[in-house]
């Protein structure tokens, strides 16, 4: 494959401040507010709350240079950052955004200050603490996003499960702690099991490519592209993994035991170009069976992050028992390192294994079972949180079936709606808390005509509702759209079951809505609830902004996005974009009938 | 110019929710009938200066665009915001924006006083700006746009008055039978894009053109090609044009205010699927098993329909099967292949039906909000206006000669009967169908009006001093009885020597039916059959007078009063075991007893091997970071030394 544009070296985004990368700034900034709160007397709440959301407003405006800085003719990572850090498993703290974590982490910052300023009523006890741990909560979520390094990763996303066990163990309701734990243990079995697969794979990998150098340098190319920071950066891993391979070899043939300590890569570049490396007949390096074996043990993590049928029983209860803010970083964030990590590990690390028709077929299934069961069980419910929480469970099928199409539409699809999912189901649960802390109830049939009491309330509510249920011109309607598409492209039986998402999704949304807003007022409680507040609409306003902004005009989040998926799609389906055309061009060069011939080859 | 005519309706809309309660009625009736004046003014003259004057491009249709820009545009597929008026969408814009500005000033007088006034007209004008998206679009996902906007709007406007439960269940009842419609339509949307490579019309039709009729029969319909775009289609058709087996969130949707039914569901909305049909003619064509059952269901819909009007007592169900009934006709006549018979229905339809809504809606007004039809009578006397200008909706809609109806029905009934794309002896049937429907159609409205404004005032009228409504109601009302009398000059039939205007308008654009090898149906033919329905319209209107102005009045069989128990039958067989599976069964049984009870059991387990279940109960989160890390350092060792 020749991608011509390798030949027009870019310079991707850079910004440092000495030492320090714009991108670890964002990264670390919100965990020195949190160390700082907890230097605030703890009387202070009025003080410490106001710090909280100020910081956390600074940490999004600092966030936003990495979007104004981007450098749009660069592919792959950009605000690349490097040090050793364990040098004893070769871990590296490396740091860096291509098109689709650098959403992801603005959708993080975005989101950070709104659900700080939304707790100021809802969290009465414990404050201090509270802020604490939402500030440091929000630096290991966007580390997830930020790590280049796969054991990075691993340590963010484990390390971030404490603060979420604790914002829902202290503060949450009734049942908190029978749901922290279970959220808690859910996640972990999931993720000890990725560990495992990801050692395994580390040595593999190792293995690898000291038997095939040449073919995982020509597979670096199609990650890196015109990226010449990155391609450094992607060999020097690769290079660390091949001599971790011959020494492995060389100590597996007899020879001296005594050299240094051999090295591999977490680089999850180097890995995935390891992963995707195909050999001169067009065959994987790693044999097939193994692949399905490191699959399946990334994709339980995943998918009980996601969270798929039949790995969703945790979801509900973490939602419900979740103070506001919990369950809108929950929603908001948390599914999404599921799905993002089938993208950035599963499918281009192993995709023989990802595009097996068994696997496939069983990872589709689980969608649409998701979307289905997902959509109906949300119709069964009384209490709000859950009827959402359930609806969370339907959306990300969707998601997961767009992903499983394995092509540009469908990746793009899917990467859309988590952006669009992370700000609606947000902006749905924190909807939700505003009329918690009024009535202290969630149950769907302690309300009814709160529209007459709380018009603007319930305008804004509707807007949401209409942007869950993914109406045109709000946000939610062409990441569905858009992944529909790949997914009839791949499979038209799986598309006619997508979109059975929406007619079930019209039907919990607008039937919840009906029960809550409409009718007459029965319940005297319901009387006099006061309308939105000031400090209420101003983390209402940038929430419903969002979803019409990116209903009328997604393009710049298509900008990010298509960068990474087709570099995703390349190294899973060589012949995809076909074997001559040049890398963007092939939307004006081959017809939707050709491409759709290349996709069957 | 043609933006301006979405924006002015969209800026209105704005201005009025924004400002809302804030203006007084006075400026909001003011700046809501201003803004669809503006869309109006901005149709007509862009129909008439910039449209007609147009020359044909290449393929011999006239156009006037403006392209605003892409809305997305991800790998292969985009979707621009991009406009278009040609002669199709130029006769909709023309009959949404003009009779759309009757119904604002009508109801700027009908809302007095209502608490909503401010919200309901920003609602009524975002419906202008979505209806007029869903008509000028140029391609298939911007009409997607105004298709859903139309279908919010509608929820919002039929659920007005939303302290009602009814009007509040009609209103998502509504949205969700829309949404099953919508869920086909994306389908056929995703298969027109995957074979035909776009997604604009021009591009569709100009592919379709180039294919192959597809052979007759059930072979088709699963072979993913233009007859199964075609009936997935024909599923949003239903959906939003109230057809078999979609059609019963209509009926319930007369719930809202009654100008909302007048310009909602019964003039604009609701011929959406209907203009759909005709938008995507060329596709239907290639796919005679496709069109072969649009002809059924719309015929069967239908004389379903116009049984059921006749065995309804509040004034405005009656309108609202009639209305179903004839969306039937025009969809039969769509499946005939007679597109532009179906599209001059639609718009006389507009006409009558817009205006024998609002009639009605100044009855309701007058008697105080009653709908109930055995509780009028007599009303002639003291409404002269409503009563002349609903006679001429009524003969418009029965077909009485050389009213409004009278042509349209009679083109759709002579295509149907000459009809090349349908197996003749279907095309028979169909067309007598068509005439049974004729009849029922006359026989119901005579019942109506009969009831309504002939005979003893009974007890509603009695109760009340009923008086004749404003002028800013009954203005509206005398320029659409005009429309419905004179509205049949659009297509006067080539049996009177006359060149029928609209066929010949929309010609490219919508193949014409003799394209199709229709049978050149002879002046004679033509002219005997218009015969046939004139004397069946009439012995309708005749028979109708006999029964319905006798004492005791003729009650109508009991299936037909009962609306053949559809609502039930849904309700019994769909809704109700869902709801059951999803409570019982998928939510208490599945869910929580044993998905749940299985990860307890498993986490039980778990922990009492490691006896650590007081710990984890504790809630030491540092218990858990160190257990990670053991796991952790275990499994480390395990691959580092255990390799060698």
């Amino acid at each position: 494959m020749m991608l011509s544009n390798v030949f027009f070296a870019a310079e991707p985004a850079q910004l440092f401040f000495g030492p320090i990368g714009l991108l670890s700034l964002v990264t670390w900034l919100p965990l020195v507010g949190g160390l700082i709160v907890l230097l605030f007397d703890k009387r202070r709440a009025d003080l410490i709350k106001q710090f909280a959301t100020v910081w956390m407003t600074v940490c999004f405006l600092v966030s936003l240079p990495l979007v104004v800085l981007w450098n749009y003719d660069v592919r792959g990572l950009q605000f690349m950052e490097t040090a050793d850090w364990i040098p004893a498993i070769g871990a590296k703290y490396q740091l860096g955004v291509d098109g689709l974590a650098l959403t992801l982490v603005m959708l993080t910052t975005f989101l950070g200050p709104i659900v700080a300023l939304c707790s100021w009523n809802y969290i009465e006890k414990r404050q201090k603490e509270y802020y604490a741990l939402l500030l440091i909560m929000q630096s290991f979520m966007i580390g997830v996003f930020a790590a280049v390094d796969l054991f990075l990763f691993y340590v963010f996303f484990e390390v971030m499960l404490v603060p979420m066990y604790l914002l829902i163990g202290i503060w949450g309701g009734e049942r908190r702690l029978y749901s922290a734990i279970k959220f808690f243990v859910y996640t972990l079995v999931g993720s000890l099991l990725m560990l495992v697969a990801v050692f395994k794979f580390y040595f593999t990998a190792a293995e690898t490519v000291a038997k095939y150098p040449t073919e995982v340098k020509a597979a670096v190319e199609v990650i890196v592209g015109n990226n010449a920071p990155m391609r450094g950066l992607v060999l020097e891993g690769v290079e660390l993994a091949r001599r971790a391979g011959v020494a492995y070899a060389a100590r597996a043939g007899g020879g001296s035991d005594d050299d240094a300590a051999p090295l591999g890569t977490f680089n999850i570049y180097a890995l995935q170009a390891i992963g995707s490396a195909r050999d001169a007949q067009g065959r994987a390096l790693i044999p097939l069976s193994l692949q399905v074996w490191l699959f399946a043990g990334f994709a339980l993590a995943l998918a009980i992050k996601v969270p798929m049928v039949p790995f969703h029983t945790w979801l509900p209860d973490a939602h419900v028992e979740a103070p506001t803010a919990g369950s809108a970083i929950l929603a908001g964030i948390l599914l999404k390192i599921g799905t993002y990590g089938f993208v950035r590990f599963n499918f281009p690390m192993f995709p023989d294994a990802s595009m097996h028709p068994t696997v496939a077929s069983v990872m589709a299934t689980l969608a649409i079972v998701g979307i289905v069961y997902g959509s109906m069980v949300a119709l069964a419910q009384k209490d709000m949180k859950k009827t959402i929480a359930y609806s969370s469970v339907a959306h990300m099928g969707t998601t997961m079936l767009s992903l499983f199409a394995f092509n540009p539409n469908g990746i793009n699809g899917a990467a859309l709606q988590m952006l669009s999912h992370g700000v609606t189901s947000a902006a749905l649960f924190i909807l939700i808390g505003i009329l918690y802390e009024r009535r202290h109830t969630r149950l769907i049939a302690d309300f009814g005509g709160v529209v007459n009491t709380m018009p603007a309330f319930s305008a804004m509510f509707m807007i949401a509702t209409l942007a869950s249920v993914g109406l045109p011109l709000l946000n939610g309607f062409v990441g569905e759209f858009i992944g529909l598409r790949g997914v009839f492209e791949a499979n038209i039986v799986w598309a006619f079951w997508g979109t059975t998402g929406i007619i079930l999704g019209a039907a919990y949304m607008l039937w919840l809505y009906e029960r809550v807003f409409l009718g007459a007022v029965k319940n005297p409680k319901n009387a006099d609830l006061p309308d939105l507040s000031a400090r209420e609409w101003a983390y209402l306003t940038p929430l419903v902004a969002a979803m019409i902004l990116f209903g009328v005009y997604p393009k710049p989040l298509v900008t990010f996005l298509n960068a990474t998926t087709e570099v995703v799609v390349r190294q899973m389906r060589p012949n995809y974009f076909g074997s001559t055309t040049k890398a963007g061009e092939e939307q004006a060069a081959v017809s939707p009938a050709t491409s759709d011939t290349a996709a069957r080859d | 110019m043609l933006t301006l005519m979405i924006v002015a309706p969209l800026v209105g809309a704005l201005i009025l929710t924004l400002a809302g309660r804030r203006l007084g009625e006075r400026l909001t009736g003011v700046i809501a009938c201003l803004s669809v004046a503006v869309a109006a003014g901005c149709a007509f003259v862009a129909f008439f200066s910039r449209l007609l004057p147009a020359a044909p491009d290449a393929e011999g249709v006239r156009r006037v665009t403006e392209r605003l820009g892409t809305w997305f545009s991800v790998g292969s597929f985009s979707a621009d915001f991009g406009l278009v008026l040609d002669p199709l969408s130029g006769v909709m814009a023309l009959f949404i924006t003009g009779v759309g500005l009757l119904i604002h000033v009508f109801a700027t007088g009908y809302m007095h006083g209502d608490a909503g006034y401010a919200r309901f007209f920003a609602a009524l004008n975002l419906f202008v700006a979505a209806m007029l998206t869903l008509v000028l679009a140029d391609n298939l996902l911007l009409l997607f746009v105004g298709w859903e906007g139309v279908g919010v709007c509608s929820y919002l406007l039929i659920g007005h008055y939303f302290t009602r439960d009814e009007a509040a269940d009609a209103a998502r009842k509504a949205f969700v039978y829309n949404r099953i419609g919508d869920a086909g339509l994306v389908l056929a949307t995703l298969a027109l894009f995957t074979q035909a490579g776009s997604v604009s019309f021009a591009a569709i039709a100009r592919w379709a053109a180039q294919q192959p009729v597809e052979a007759l029969g059930w072979a088709a319909v699963g072979a993913g090609g233009l007859t199964t775009v075609g009936l997935l289609l024909l599923l949003g058709v239903a959906g939003k044009s109230a057809q078999i087996p979609l059609f019963v969130w209509l009926p319930d949707a007369m719930a809202g205010p009654t100008p909302v039914s007048a310009l909602i569901h019964a003039a604009t909305m609701v011929t959406a699927g209907v203009y759909l049909l005709v938008r995507l003619n060329v596709v239907f064509l290639r796919a005679p098993t496709a069109l072969m059952v649009v002809a059924v269901v719309g015929a069967a819909t239908a004389l379903m329909a116009a049984t059921i009007a006749l065995g309804q007592d509040d004034i405005k169900k009656v309108l609202a099967y009639s209305t179903v009934s004839q969306l039937g006709l025009m969809v039969m006549a769509c499946g005939a292949g007679a597109f532009t018979a179906g599209l001059f229905h639609v718009t006389t339809h507009a006409f009558f039906k817009a205006l024998l809504f609002l009639g009605a809606g100044s009855v309701i007004h007058a008697l105080h909000e009653e709908q109930h039809l055995r509780r009028m009578g007599g009303l002639r006397q003291f409404m002269p206006v409503t009563y002349w200008t609903m006679t001429a909706g009524w003969l418009a809609i029965a077909g009485f000669p050389l009213f409004a109806g009278f042509f349209s029905k009679d083109e759709i009934l002579l295509e149907t009967f000459t009809s090349a794309v349908l197996p003749g002896g279907l095309a028979k049937a169909l067309w007598a169908v068509g005439l049974l429907t004729s009849f029922l159609t006359a026989l119901y409205m005579t019942r109506l009006m009969a009831l309504t404004f002939h005979g003893e005032p009974r007890e509603a009228v009695a109760h009340v001093q009923p008086h004749e409504s404003p002028p800013v109601m009954t203005a509206p009302l005398v320029a659409l009885a005009l429309l419905s009398v004179l509205g049949g000059a659009l297509g006067l039939p080539e049996a009177f020597g006359q060149h029928p205007w609209m066929r010949e308008f929309l010609t490219p654009l919508v193949a014409a039916p003799s394209e199709f090898a229709r049978e050149a149906a002879s002046h004679a033919l033509e002219l005997a059959l218009m015969g046939v329905s004139t004397v069946v319209a009439l012995a309708g209107l005749a028979a109708g007078w006999l029964f319905f102005t006798r004492r005791p009045l003729w009650e109508a069989p009991r299936v037909w009063q009962a609306k053949y128990w559809v609502d039930e039958a849904y309700e019994a067989a769909i809704a109700r075991p869902l709801r059951l599976l999803a409570e019982r069964g998928l939510w208490l049984g599945l869910d929580v007893s044993i998905l749940d009870g299985l990860v307890g059991g498993v986490g039980r387990s778990l922990a009492g091997l490691g006896a650590t279940l007081r710990d984890m109960q504790s809630g030491y989160a540092r218990g858990y970071v160190v257990m990670i890390f053991i796991a952790a350092l275990l499994i480390l060792s395990y691959f580092v030394f255990g390799q060698g």
